[in-house]
């Protein structure tokens, strides 16, 4: 690609950036809502990687957490239901040299865009995810989504919901090529923070569940895990969440958990209460899928030239005498 | 040694069970044909399995080669020759009236004394019906004379058909070598050796034992060419338009694209990526196009369909992108491996509220090459979806064209990267083109967030109606901005007359061949073809107004009115272009249509021709 030499000029000049370089507009979700907490985590990591705003891009799909792009100063691109992860991997495809975040609901990512999702993983490209999981519709007022616990009321099921939730971390655990899967919690945002900046550090497609809440459609919901840190299971490693003595004082059910280990992280992901909080598993050597195609290859007019020129001749009858 | 016969045209059929070579061996005597400087258009025959059962009618598989003195745009009526492997395929060519009355037919002999008495019997007996519906058929013993060469005839028995043919039509028996030898080029040089030998054994066997000879009169071309199908031509058009991502999904008859642009794409730094769905390959390709130079998805129209909402999206955020659709018929599942122009209402209007987008449809084989650089071109300065239509004739048809010369001026521009100015926003829309200057992730002080949602010029989401009317204001007026720049295409025949045929897509040279004949008549009868459906070119109108009568020739579905009684002028559905000719014109303009599955000929297009020229003008 051609813009080698600016970035090579933007890295000379490495900028310092400020919170406020991130900021755009004012977020126009709930009072409470978990997704302001989701922004400005965002915005303190762009902060503290210093991340261009201009080689920055947010991708998102269709509702509440889709909205988090317009409020970021950096570039964003928020299109349709379901369909924020085949985006982003165009982007990345087509500019290896982006970063590229993708915010998407429960709805977005496990019910309408479901199979991107287990294709994503699949293709692990280097993307951050964060699935905004607030366990029901918010932007549509109120219908249950995947991850809404059987007998959730809403307005499509009146009487209280009729599955059983889908777990999305178990079965993102199970697909292939899987590289980067953590939970985070909304109220705890310092391990938001790092769980986020970890899942950024990772190359390769980062999976990040963002459980949240929905103070309008779901109020209090979240509460007894909020007054009860024992419900929360953190889950250490020196290669995963170190804590800080203010969190592991004040959640001291705590795990012991290697990300490497696969296994023991199904497990881990199956158990639903405590919900666990951390990085559940990471594999740095899973290849991405734009390396493997060679993303952001130079490509010269004389190569193409060249190239159409050797196929044109497989095709062509030359006139007697004629020059090749 | 007899004497051959001089042709103006030819139209030889070969068909087998599935694997048998047929295909082959049509492909090759074309590509031998046209490099004797003959006019050719092949046309494959295939099964819609992939192993149908052997010896059944539904299993043909094949081509059909027409050769001309002249240049040939279309695959012709009913054919003269043909060589079957078993009588049952030939059965099906024979139902479908692809035969000439009184045609000739080579036919593998074996089956006369195979060993299950059903199969001898069952030949026996076709034999006899073809012969008494007055075929000259002429059994040959194809695998006998195979097996003198070759242990298994099942394999090569195509190349000695090869030779016979070559032998038939006088063609040069060096080139049909060197043709063998680049057909099997990926093969080891045993391999090219046993199928020359064969070849010659046909050559020879048709020279000996035939009483027949043709000659078609070729004139060798003075510039090169390139003899291709046209989805290859599609293929190679992307690869030379600067596009360099195109994402797909496996679907027929649009595959064979992909296939073609995977194998060499990566040559030259392109990318197919072959996404989960056709909704996910219209969104990569958005995402790619948004970030990079503009991409391609390449379907058909099932895949279509998926994709609309993706079209939606990238013409109200004004994102540049091609979609190739390379049309079967419809609706639903419809005929995935057969011909139709069913699609274009659904690509001119598919997706849900008003989303302006370029619609052009390809007319031959070297038009499929040079449309995909138009497309790019297009959907880059318009910040537009440019849908380019094929279909399934065009997708597999071979004809020559010159070799393309490549310039510079093909490929895009690198990506932009400059800081955007101080106070531009994302969408300053021009006031009369509505053209807007796209930033591009990577460009400094352009930082916006593109969206589905309505927007104002700062592509902030915007619901007030100002707004929103602005957009779809400047998102229309591009399509004025780009009709203002188009050519209005050619009148075929004279300027004005009784009756004007309006065609688009893939019928283009069945249409002219059948008014050329009629002129040659008499008849005052002209064609004009369209390529630009969405924006029409300026002057169309006054074209209209010059005939008596403006009729339509489409292969879809319109309604009949003289078949069905129920049918009248309160009720009756037009053709796709007639319904589009008439709102935009105010002119009356009736359709021909039919939806038979395979590409439109020009003598079904002569009896349409003098159907509307017979029938009473409908007073105004």
């Amino acid at each position: 690609m051609t813009m080698e030499v600016t970035r090579c000029l933007l890295q000379a000049s490495d900028e310092r950036h400020e919170l406020g370089d991130y900021e755009q507009g004012v977020p126009r979700w709930c009072n409470g809502c978990g997704d302001n907490g989701i922004l400005t985590t965002m915005q303190r990591l762009c902060r503290d990687n210093d991340l261009a705003p201009e080689r920055t891009v947010f991708v998102s799909g269709i509702g509440c957490s889709s909205r988090l792009p317009h409020y970021m100063h950096t570039y964003g691109f928020h299109g349709t239901h379901g369909r924020a992860l085949p985006i982003a991997e165009g982007v990345k495809m087509a500019r290896p040299d982006l970063t590229v975040f993708v915010s998407t609901g429960d709805g977005d990512c496990l019910s309408i865009g479901a199979a991107h999702w287990i294709h994503a993983l699949r293709y692990n490209m280097d993307l951050t995810v964060l699935l905004h999981d607030n366990r029901i519709y918010g932007l549509t007022k109120k219908q249950a989504s995947p991850t809404s616990p059987l007998g959730t009321k809403s307005n499509t099921t009146p009487q209280g919901s009729y599955l059983e939730a889908l777990n999305p971390l178990t079965v993102t655990l199970g697909v292939a090529n899987v590289s980067f899967v953590a939970q985070a919690v909304d109220w705890i945002p310092e391990l938001l923070y790092d769980i986020l900046t970890a899942a950024y550090r990772h190359r390769g497609l980062s999976f990040v569940r963002i459980v949240q809440r929905c103070p309008e459609f779901m109020p209090g919901f979240f509460d007894p895990w909020m007054q009860d840190p024992r419900r929360t299971l953190i889950l250490r490693h020196a290669s995963g969440l170190t804590l800080s003595p203010a969190i592991a004082k004040t959640y001291t059910n705590q795990l012991e958990h290697d990300p490497s280990d696969i296994h023991r992280a199904r497990e881990i992901a199956s158990d639903e209460e405590p919900i666990p909080v951390g990085i559940l598993y990471r594999d740095d050597d899973v290849p991405c899928y734009e390396d493997v195609r060679h993303a952001g290859a130079v490509r010269t007019a004389e190569q193409v030239r060249r190239g159409l020129a050797a196929e044109l001749d497989r095709f062509t009858i030359w006139p007697d005498g004629a020059e090749r | 040694m007899k004497e051959a016969v001089t042709l103006g045209e030819h139209i030889v059929e070969i068909v087998s069970d599935s694997g048998e070579g047929a295909q082959r061996c049509g492909q090759s005597l074309g590509a031998i044909a046209a490099k004797s400087g003959n006019g050719v258009w092949t046309v494959e025959i295939i099964p819609a399995e992939i192993q149908p059962p052997a010896r059944s009618i539904a299993g043909a598989s094949g081509n059909r080669v027409r050769l001309g003195a002249r240049r040939v745009t279309n695959g012709g009526d009913q054919a003269d020759l043909v060589v079957a492997f078993n009588e049952q395929v030939l059965l099906g060519r024979v139902q479908a009236e692809e035969l000439r009355p009184g045609a000739t037919i080579l036919l593998e002999g074996r089956w006369r004394n195979d060993r299950d008495p059903l199969v001898a019997s069952a030949y026996a007996e076709t034999y006899d019906e073809l012969v008494g519906l007055g075929y000259r058929v002429l059994e040959i013993p194809m695998e006998r004379e195979c097996l003198k060469l070759v242990p298994d005839p099942r394999r090569g028995k195509n190349m000695f058909v090869l030779g016979m043919l070559c032998g038939i039509y006088s063609l040069d028996l060096e080139l049909a070598r060197e043709q063998v030898a680049i057909t099997f080029g990926k093969k080891d040089a045993k391999v090219i050796a046993t199928n020359v030998k064969l070849l010659e054994a046909g050559f020879a066997w048709a020279e000996e034992n035939l009483d027949f000879k043709y000659r078609i009169p070729a004139v060798r071309a003075t510039e090169p060419q390139v003899v291709m199908n046209g989805n290859t031509a599609l293929a190679l058009g992307i690869l030379a338009s600067g596009m360099e991502i195109c994402a797909m999904y496996p679907i027929t008859p649009a595959t064979s694209a992909s296939h073609y642009l995977s194998e060499v794409f990566e040559r030259v730094g392109g990318i197919v990526h072959q996404a989960e769905d056709e909704i996910a390959a219209c969104a990569f390709a958005i995402g790619a196009s948004y970030a990079g130079k503009v991409a391609v998805t390449i379907t058909s129209g099932p895949g279509y369909s998926l994709k609309q909402e993706g079209i939606g999206l990238a013409a109200m955020a004004e994102i540049p992108l091609v979609v190739v659709d390379v049309q079967r018929g419809g609706p639903s599942t419809g005929l995935p491996t057969k011909a139709e122009q069913g699609d274009l209402l659904a690509v001119l209007f598919g997706t849900h509220g008003d989303a302006p987008k370029v619609v052009y449809a390809v007319s031959g084989i070297e038009d499929c090459f040079y449309a995909m650089i138009t497309a790019r071109k297009i959907a880059e300065t318009f910040n537009m979806v440019v849908v380019v239509l094929s279909d399934a004739s065009l997708a597999t048809a071979q004809q020559p064209f010159p070799r393309p010369v490549f310039s510079e001026d093909w490929l895009a521009a690198p990506v932009d990267q400059t800081p955007v100015p101080p106070g531009a926003r994302p969408y300053d829309w021009d006031a009369s083109t509505g053209l807007v200057r796209r930033f591009i992730p990577g460009q400094p002080g352009g930082m916006h967030t593109v969206t589905g949602l309505a927007h104002d010029r700062e592509s902030h989401v915007a619901y007030d109606p100002q707004s929103n009317e602005d957009g779809l204001r400047h998102r229309s007026l591009k399509l004025a901005a780009l009709q203002k720049t188009l050519r209005c295409p050619p009148v075929f025949g004279a300027a004005e007359g009784d009756l004007l045929v309006v065609g688009w897509g893939s019928s283009k040279g069945a249409i002219e061949e059948a008014v050329e004949g009629l002129r040659a008549e008499g008849h005052r009868v002209s064609a004009l073809h369209l390529g630009f459906i969405q924006p029409m070119p300026s002057g169309i109108g006054d074209i209209l107004r010059r005939f008596g009568k403006v009729m339509t020739v489409e292969s879809s579905w319109a309604d009949r009115p003289a078949e069905d009684p129920i049918v009248d002028a309160d009720n009756r559905r037009y053709s796709a272009l007639a319904m589009l000719l008439r709102s935009r014109y105010l002119v009356d303009v009736d359709c021909w249509t039919e939806a038979r599955g395979r590409p439109i000929t020009p003598g079904s297009v002569r009896s349409a021709i003098l159907g509307a020229l017979a029938r009473e003008a409908v007073p105004a």
